[in-house]
């Protein structure tokens, strides 16, 4: 039944991995500078200081660079979920394509209106209007974060459908549930303040530059201010959502979960591995040591997973083969169920086609105490159900290390403007300029954690990646990829190159 | 009200609100076509600056509209989207390609430092605006010629179309004289209602050649569009059509489309209407110097569009046919998400009116005052 190419799956996932990865190079970046944006404008409005009304063309100036690109890269993605993911576009178009359209119609439009008079209406609405467009840009581009995110975390947790057997489709049957659906929400809280925080860091990051060369000092101190309360409040905010994050992950998808922390035997009062060095020869069910060097901090994984020190969390082996004292089932168990799922499925069909309603109705029963676990009668071996233990490990914990460190610098940064201080302080410039990499990091981490940790699932539990693709051929793909990597090189050295360009120019001119 | 409407009444409307989403795109394609244009129209820098920046301010709306346009699809047609957007796969890739290639084009080709240089994004711009256009119009001329295709028990989409022992994935498409017509069709008009729109939008009055040179192109573009116009409607009103009976059974029926049009007086009186405001608009912009062409042109535009998406999948018209094997056809009842679905999205629907009233009213308060030749020179202009 399922006779798929894997290169074919493997190629098609790449694809998808770099255009989201290069789609979120951009976004984040909007979803901060917007506000910002919105928020120097405002206070140009409120004191009608020429100088804040430079401040905001500037940084203007730069969003427009990287918002025309988050664009071009955003469209891709819609058409790819089509183009390669055919298969899982049909399956669940139903729950998946709602969002992405109501993405369209409440947000983008909001944000392209709006666009046009953020750039060109300055002498052409008046000053008010002019501001609110600014904001109405902001909530716009924050709006489609809503609904992309809506239509991501109903593939980590599907909620509010049931499985048609006729049609062999997920249908919606709550559509407030997908919306509302706490790993919807835990992702938009956290993702957009990320996205504050890497906005904020970039413009740190340029007017230290300013500072250190000593140009534009008036509106590199003036951007500081807003920028590090606006970072430091949204860096703070990441902590917390991102707590909540792994609160979700830990009900939702403990494999992810236990392979984010590299956690092989579950056990109570579990730690929380602070820095460690994967053993890459480690496979589930073996009795080598999972890290070849690391520091726990103890009980701090139970109280992040399940809010309780000496809750138990359970780790691969557990969620793999199964654990009877902590009553967990393993893979190997919903396997077994999932084939017979499969199975009666197909003797349903079947049955139906040659309207053989007895048949049908008995395989139905059955078929229904078997259901939801469907999609584990598409794998080969338990293990199958591990994501890659060492990428999802590294990158979950290169983004909290990145988030423990940038209030730090946020919060340095606020003190020092308002103690007037600051350009004494050369020392702590280069951390500014720093601070976007790491944002940057992190944010890229994030997405790899996330996405990755849900392999091999498409649809958590229900679909793997292998039965959603497109029945392409590998060539194609490959070509695509190619075209696609090439187009991104042109075009990002282009955007790179207009934005140094603009940062050495600064605001003069304005 | 929309919860005493039925499955097949969502359905319909739905394909409705679909074509009709399609069909403002086909007006909005005025930025592509005066993209085609530049070259030919703008004869020094200012000229071209004009062109880029009239159009510059209303780049996103096709763009934002061809998203919408797909995602409305995906969420009320799952079977189309995966059956279309997977099986003829290089169609849709290589329009993407042209519109990933417009969407920086504009904020990038008078910056500072863009490494490739103006020209380059111009031709970013005139790939987007000729063969984006062709490719979308031959892939909606698909609705009328069928495609090779088949779905197996699961739906998912085989594609048969195969030269050599390359399997095409849609690029086949563009061997139709069909398909062919339309996206032509589809480009001139695209250019004569980016030159009326250019003649709307632009302040004119120190530009005497440059405006008679749009003029021109209202009507060169007017008269080539024509001999394809004609070709594809002729070939509509006589070609076999693949009609759906009531136990869903597709057979090949002959002048299908044209008893459709006899079976919905209200599609052929939309067609005729529409042809009849485009001539209107043409004729305003052409030989009255009037600068208003670009509204009933572009009404016009969006009536030959939705008559032209709404004939094939009404009255019985399988609209996304499988030349291949027949019964794989799509029609909007088999391809549709279910009820629960389309009921959410209508209530969600009733948002539409907001949309186009607040893009309505930015665009008037943007373009109550022409295009300047400031503007246009403005060091943040395009
Ligand atoms: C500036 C960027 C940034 C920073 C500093 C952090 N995160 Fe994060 N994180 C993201 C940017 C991000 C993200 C890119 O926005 C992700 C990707 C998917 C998502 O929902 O948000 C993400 C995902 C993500 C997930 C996975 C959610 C899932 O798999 O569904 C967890 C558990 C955390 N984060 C937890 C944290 C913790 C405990 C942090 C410590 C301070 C933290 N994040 C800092
Ligand atoms: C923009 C931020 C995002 C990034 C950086 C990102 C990253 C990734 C990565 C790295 C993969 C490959 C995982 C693997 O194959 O091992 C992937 C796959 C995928 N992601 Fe995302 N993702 C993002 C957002 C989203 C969103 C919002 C959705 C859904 C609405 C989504 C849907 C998918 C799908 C369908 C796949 C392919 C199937 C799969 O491999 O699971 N992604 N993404
Ligand atoms: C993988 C799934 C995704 C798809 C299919 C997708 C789709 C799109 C599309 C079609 C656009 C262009 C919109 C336009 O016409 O103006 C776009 C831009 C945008 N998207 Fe995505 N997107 C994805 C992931 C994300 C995520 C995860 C976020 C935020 C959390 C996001 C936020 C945005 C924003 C803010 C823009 C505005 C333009 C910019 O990036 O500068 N997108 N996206």
């Amino acid at each position: 039944m399922i006779d798929v190419d894997p290169s074919l799956v493997g190629w098609s996932r790449a694809q998808f991995a770099f255009t989201a990865m290069y789609h979120w190079i951009f976004v984040p970046l909007t979803l901060g500078l917007s506000f910002l944006c919105a928020f120097f404008e405002t206070i140009y409005l409120k004191t009608g200081d020429e100088e804040w009304k430079k401040i905001t063309r500037f940084w203007m100036t730069l969003f427009g660079i990287n918002f025309a690109i988050g664009v071009a890269t955003g469209i891709i993605l819609e058409f790819e979920f089509g183009t390669n993911w055919s298969n899982y576009s049909w399956m669940v178009g139903d729950i998946f394509g709602a969002p992405l359209a109501i993405e369209g119609m409440f947000a983008f439009f909001l944000e392209a209106s709006f666009f046009a008079v953020m750039f060109f209406g300055w002498d052409r609405v008046s000053k008010g209007f002019h501001c609110f467009s600014t904001w109405m840009v902001a909530i716009g581009s924050n709006l489609s974060a809503v609904w992309i995110l809506v239509a991501n975390g109903w593939m980590q947790n599907p909620v509010g459908m049931v499985f048609n057997p006729d049609t062999a489709r997920f249908e919606m049957q709550n559509f407030m549930e997908v919306v509302f659906n706490p790993v919807a929400v835990s992702k938009f809280t956290h993702t957009s303040t990320s996205g504050f925080a890497f906005a904020s860091a970039f413009v740190l990051a340029i007017s230290c530059w300013y500072l250190l060369k000593n140009k534009h000092v008036e509106m590199a101190k003036k951007s500081i201010v807003v920028a590090s309360v606006f970072g430091l409040l949204a860096s703070v905010f990441v902590g917390f959502t991102g707590d909540e994050a792994a609160f979700e992950v830990a009900q939702k998808q403990p494999v992810k979960l236990a392979a984010m922390e590299g956690l092989y035997k579950g056990e109570r009062g579990a730690g929380l591995v602070a820095f460690g060095i994967i053993n890459d020869t480690k496979i589930p069910g073996d009795i080598q040591d999972p890290f070849l060097f690391q520091v726990k901090i103890p009980g701090l994984l139970s109280l992040l997973a399940n809010r309780d020190f000496g809750s138990f969390v359970p780790g691969i082996d557990d969620l793999v083969y199964g654990n009877e004292n902590e009553n967990i089932m393993g893979v190997n168990a919903m396997m077994e169920r999932g084939k017979l799922a499969v199975s009666d499925l197909k003797i349903f069909k079947d049955a139906k086609k040659i309207k053989d309603d007895v048949t049908a109705e008995a395989a139905l029963v059955r078929f229904n105490v078997n259901k939801e676990f469907l999609g584990y009668g598409y794998l080969e071996t338990p293990e199958e159900a591990v994501p890659p233990v060492n990428i999802v490990f590294n990158s979950f914990h290169l983004m909290v290390m990145m988030g423990s460190i940038l209030p730090v610098i946020f919060g340095a940064f606020l003190l020092f403007s308002f103690k007037g201080v600051l350009t004494e302080k050369r020392w702590l410039l280069p951390a500014g300029l720093a601070s976007v990499l790491m944002a940057f990091l992190a944010e890229q981490a994030g997405w790899v954690t996330a996405e990755v940790g849900r392999q091999p699932w498409a649809i958590q539990g229900l679909m793997p990646v292998k039965i959603a693709t497109t029945n392409l051929t590998v060539t194609a793909v490959q070509v695509t990829f190619a075209m696609f990597a090439v187009l991104f090189a042109i075009l990002l050295i282009a955007e790179i190159s207009i934005m140094l360009k603009a940062i050495a120019t600064g605001p003069e001119g304005h | 009200m929309i919860s005493n409407l039925d499955y097949v009444t969502l359905q319909q409307l739905w394909w409705i609100i679909c074509s009709l989403v399609g069909a403002i795109f086909l007006f909005l394609t005025f930025v592509q076509g005066g993209q085609t244009l530049l070259w030919q129209v703008a004869k020094n820098d200012l000229e071209s600056s004009l062109v880029v920046n009239s159009l510059g301010r209303k780049w996103e709306l096709p763009f934002t509209t061809l998203v919408l346009f797909g995602g409305a699809l995906f969420a009320s047609f799952p079977k189309f989207y995966s059956t279309s957007f997977g099986g003829a796969y290089w169609v849709w890739i290589l329009i993407l390609f042209t519109f990933i290639i417009q969407a920086v084009s504009y904020e990038y080709r008078k910056k500072p430092g863009n490494v490739w240089g103006a020209k380059t994004y111009e031709a970013f711009m005139f790939i987007n605006g000729s063969v984006g256009v062709l490719l979308i119009g031959a892939a909606v001329g698909t609705f009328y010629t069928g495609s090779a295709f088949s779905l197996n028990v699961m739906n998912n989409v085989s594609w048969q179309y195969v030269l050599g022992d390359v399997n095409l994935r849609g690029l086949e498409a563009a061997f139709s004289l069909f398909n062919l017509s339309l996206g032509l069709f589809l480009v001139f008009n695209s250019r004569v209602l980016g030159a009326l729109y250019l003649l709307n939008n632009i302040d004119l009055s120190s530009f005497e050649e440059f405006e008679s040179r749009l003029r021109k192109a209202v009507k060169t573009n007017f008269i080539c569009s024509l001999p394809f116009l004609l070709y594809v409607v002729v070939a509509i009103l006589l070609r076999k059509g693949f009609g759906v009976d009531e136990h869903g059974v597709v057979s090949m029926v002959s002048f299908k489309y044209f008893f459709n049009l006899l079976a919905m007086p209200h599609l052929l009186l939309l067609l005729l209407a529409g042809i009849g405001l485009v001539v209107w608009g043409v004729q305003l912009g052409a030989v009255k110097g009037s600068n208003k062409g670009i509204w009933p042109a572009g009404l016009g535009t969006v009536c030959v569009g939705l008559c032209v998406l709404c004939l094939p999948a009404f009255n019985g018209t399988a609209f996304y046919p499988s030349s291949f094997d027949l019964q794989s056809s799509l029609t909007i009842y088999n391809a549709s998400s279910t009820e629960y679905t389309l009921r959410v999205m209508t209530y969600v629907a009733l948002f539409v009116p907001v949309l186009v009233s607040y893009i309505a009213y930015l665009w008037k308060q943007m373009d109550s005052k022409k295009l300047s030749t400031e503007e246009a020179l403005d060091h943040e202009a395009y």
